[in-house]
């Protein structure tokens, strides 16, 4: 078992690798998030029934909650991957690190937009000073500190270390921050209208949204590979493997 | 010694001679998609002076910063007793002196202040000395960043007669140093190394003894990377 | 060695006491510009006063930020410090213990003089000294690491704030409600406590993870 595992961790630390196995895994991977994101789509805006409070607005979460979700577990892979390259040294996971910075961000982006769109109705305004807003507001601010740190050191390996530093206190102290907001809020705007936060949802909402949370993560992961695959690409540009790869690939086309 | 003996295939390539204080094997060092040097070997003794050399940008100070341990970009190993560099790390610091590019002379201390916190051990009696010896006597308790550069580096120098380290790493130790400066320097590396201490330097300058010496940038090391 | 470097760095401090005031000047010129562009009503001064000074005190820590360790970057003691045997941790307690003692200390001290142009009712006081008191060593504390991060850097002065100040919410929300749950007469040790845990936590990560930082930006 141990020795199986080693194996498999020297793998995922070859650059061909990775590129063969996600070449291989994402369409599948792509045609499954898919399928679910149709299903949980038309499901959730065709079938399932009108909230009683919000009436049609509230279908926005079938959008607004996955990307939430996923730009803050994003932020854990980012912090998870950069640990697993500082400490065992596995130059791969820097990359995946580095690829997931600003596919969290603009997930982070997508949220609070759709969180001002979903607001407009309820709220009668664009923004709120909403706990999860907030923290959402917030975890946006820590992807821009990575993003800047990987912009700001020209050496990339320099670069990969100090982001994944950062992005490790990041996630230590965002169970801090998420409690601190939320202990804000109730402070200061004791009774409004909190977003997803329902008491019980009604399953035939909630099944739709779990579907489109598969899916957006199905997606996010085959987006991470291709990111992935492209910088493998770049950097590895000068061996051989990447060579043939791309001269097999002009004669195909040709 | 010439530059072959250090690049040629080493006969124990796990594991450093006996009696070697600091060892490599296999070193492998990348710096911008160009390989500075790869598959480096060598063993320092007790008593060797070891030049590290070679043209501008062939890895003099990235060796160093490799063998200081403040660089991880590197493959191979390195040994500092016999003992794999990772373990022995403490013990490795404990017995190093190193002069660098910046010398780390506060110019808002006094000379005597700078040796100070650099030997906490040392008695104002000893640091007056050591900074007589190096020709800064009289200039004790004046700030340093008053002084000329060249006084400035002085004020790091007079560590090599305060401390008993016995490893010494030097990064271009003559520069802005007079010439009187350099001989009487010259003859403080001779002696450290013949009292059975390791001084491994980068210089232009011509020693006046045999020095080992490690030669970077040689035409095997421009091979492109395939 | 340590006390040696706490000997050094506060000799140091003390030489360029110039320096020193700078940040405190900063800080008393920024919480004087709310008055001059909210409104002088002593009524609105003093609900916004607590958060007024510790964004202030925010500001002007990060400011003094920027020195922990650029000097001895530059004059290369930093590097003769991640060469001594010591744990490079340690010497990052050390430093910032120095950073807080000349620039997060005086901070605190100033803000009742502050508090008091400020219009901040009575009960806020206390409040205000404790909890910037408490707080002051985590804005240090996280600070370091920014400063570990970007000491290599040129543009590091910009940097720094992006990296920092998200890390910084939870001390400033805890901190200016304890000043208004003061002002308004109800008790504060609560939140109070959730500083000092915080400062307990950011004791354990941030020297770890600053001496990290300082070797990655050294490891040119």
């Amino acid at each position: 078992m141990w020795t199986r595992l080693k194996r498999l961790y020297h793998k995922m630390g070859s650059p061909k690798w990775f590129y063969e196995i996600t070449s291989q895994w994402s369409p599948w991977i792509l045609l499954v998030g898919s399928a679910l994101m149709l299903t949980g789509i038309v499901w959730g805006l065709a079938f399932a029934p009108a909230d009683y409070l919000q009436g049609n607005s509230f279908r926005i979460i079938y959008i607004h909650v996955p990307a939430s979700l996923l730009s803050q577990s994003a932020y854990l892979f980012m912090a998870v991957a950069g640990l697993v390259g500082l400490v065992w040294k596995m130059k791969m996971s820097f990359v995946v690190a580095k690829v997931i910075a600003p596919i969290g961000a603009s997930l982070a982006i997508m949220s609070l937009l759709t969180g001002a769109i979903w607001g407009k109705p309820t709220w009668g305004t664009w923004w709120v000073w909403d706990a999860r807003l907030t923290s959402m507001l917030i975890l946006l601010f820590l992807y821009f500190g990575v993003i800047a740190i990987y912009n700001a050191i020209e050496n990339d390996e320099m670069a990969n270390k100090a982001a994944a530093i950062l992005s490790i206190v990041g996630s230590i102290n965002i169970p801090v921050i998420k409690y601190s907001v939320e202990w804000w809020n109730t402070l200061h705007q004791p009774a409004t209208i909190t977003l997803t936060k329902k008491p019980t949802m009604a399953p035939e909402m909630f099944i739709p949204l779990i579907l489109t949370i598969l899916a957006f993560y199905c997606w996010f992961a085959v987006w991470v590979f291709a990111r992935t695959r492209n910088e493998i690409l770049f950097k590895e540009r000068k061996t051989n493997w990447v060579k043939k790869l791309l001269n097999n690939d002009k004669g195909a086309q040709l | 010694m010439s530059l072959d003996t250090f690049n040629k295939e080493c006969d124990t390539p796990n594991q450093a001679i006996d009696g070697a204080w600091l060892s490599a094997r296999g070193l492998f060092c990348e710096r911008d998609e160009r390989i500075l040097f790869s598959n480096l070997n060598f063993d320092f003794f007790p008593g060797d002076i070891v030049r590290i050399a070679g043209p501008n940008g062939a890895g003099k100070s990235s060796l160093m910063r490799i063998l200081l341990g403040l660089s991880a970009g590197f493959d191979g190993a390195l040994f500092w007793h016999g003992q794999d560099m990772n373990k022995s790390l403490y013990d490795f610091r404990s017995q190093l002196l190193y002069l660098g590019h910046q010398v780390g002379v506060k110019g808002g201390l006094t000379p005597e202040e700078n040796l100070a916190w650099f030997n906490p051990k040392a008695s104002q009696t000893q640091i007056f000395t050591a900074l007589k010896k190096v020709g800064l006597a009289g200039f004790e308790d004046l700030l340093t960043h008053g002084l000329s550069a060249g006084q400035q580096r002085r004020v790091a120098l007079a560590r090599l007669f305060l401390c008993d380290k016995p490893l010494w790493i030097l990064d271009e130790p003559f520069t802005a140093i007079d010439k009187e400066g350099v001989a009487e320097l010259e003859q403080v590396v001779i002696n450290h190394a013949q009292n059975g201490g390791l001084v491994i330097l980068t210089t232009h300058h011509e020693l006046n003894v045999p020095v080992k010496t490690v030669m970077l940038g040689t035409q095997e090391s421009e091979m492109p990377l395939c | 060695m340590l006390m040696a470097l706490l000997k050094r760095d506060l000799l140091l401090a003390f030489r360029a006491r110039g320096d020193l005031l700078n940040p405190l000047m900063f800080f008393m010129i920024v919480t004087s510009l709310f008055p001059l562009a909210v409104s002088p009503d002593p009524k609105l001064l003093g609900v916004i006063a607590a958060g007024v000074i510790w964004v202030g005190a925010l500001l002007a820590t990060l400011l003094s930020l920027d020195l922990m360790f650029k000097n001895d970057y530059e004059d290369g003691s930093l590097e003769q410090m991640l060469l001594m045997p010591q744990p490079v941790m340690l010497m990052v307690l050390v430093k910032v213990l120095v950073h807080w003692l000349v620039a997060g200390l005086p901070l605190a001290l100033i803000a009742p003089l502050l508090g008091l142009m400020l219009g901040l009712p009575n009960g806020g006081f206390q409040p205000l000294v404790i909890s910037l008191l408490l707080a002051t060593p985590i804005l240090s504390l996280l600070g370091s690491i920014g400063a570990g991060l970007t000491v290599g850097l040129r543009k590091g002065g910009m940097l720094m704030p992006l990296l920092i100040l998200p890390l910084y919410i939870p001390v400033l929300i805890f901190a200016s409600s304890s000043v208004l749950a003061g002002v308004q007469g109800s008790s504060y040790t609560g939140h109070l406590a959730f500083l000092g845990a915080y400062l307990a936590l950011t004791l354990v990560i941030a020297p770890v993870a600053t001496a990290g930082a300082l070797r990655i930006s050294l490891a040119r």
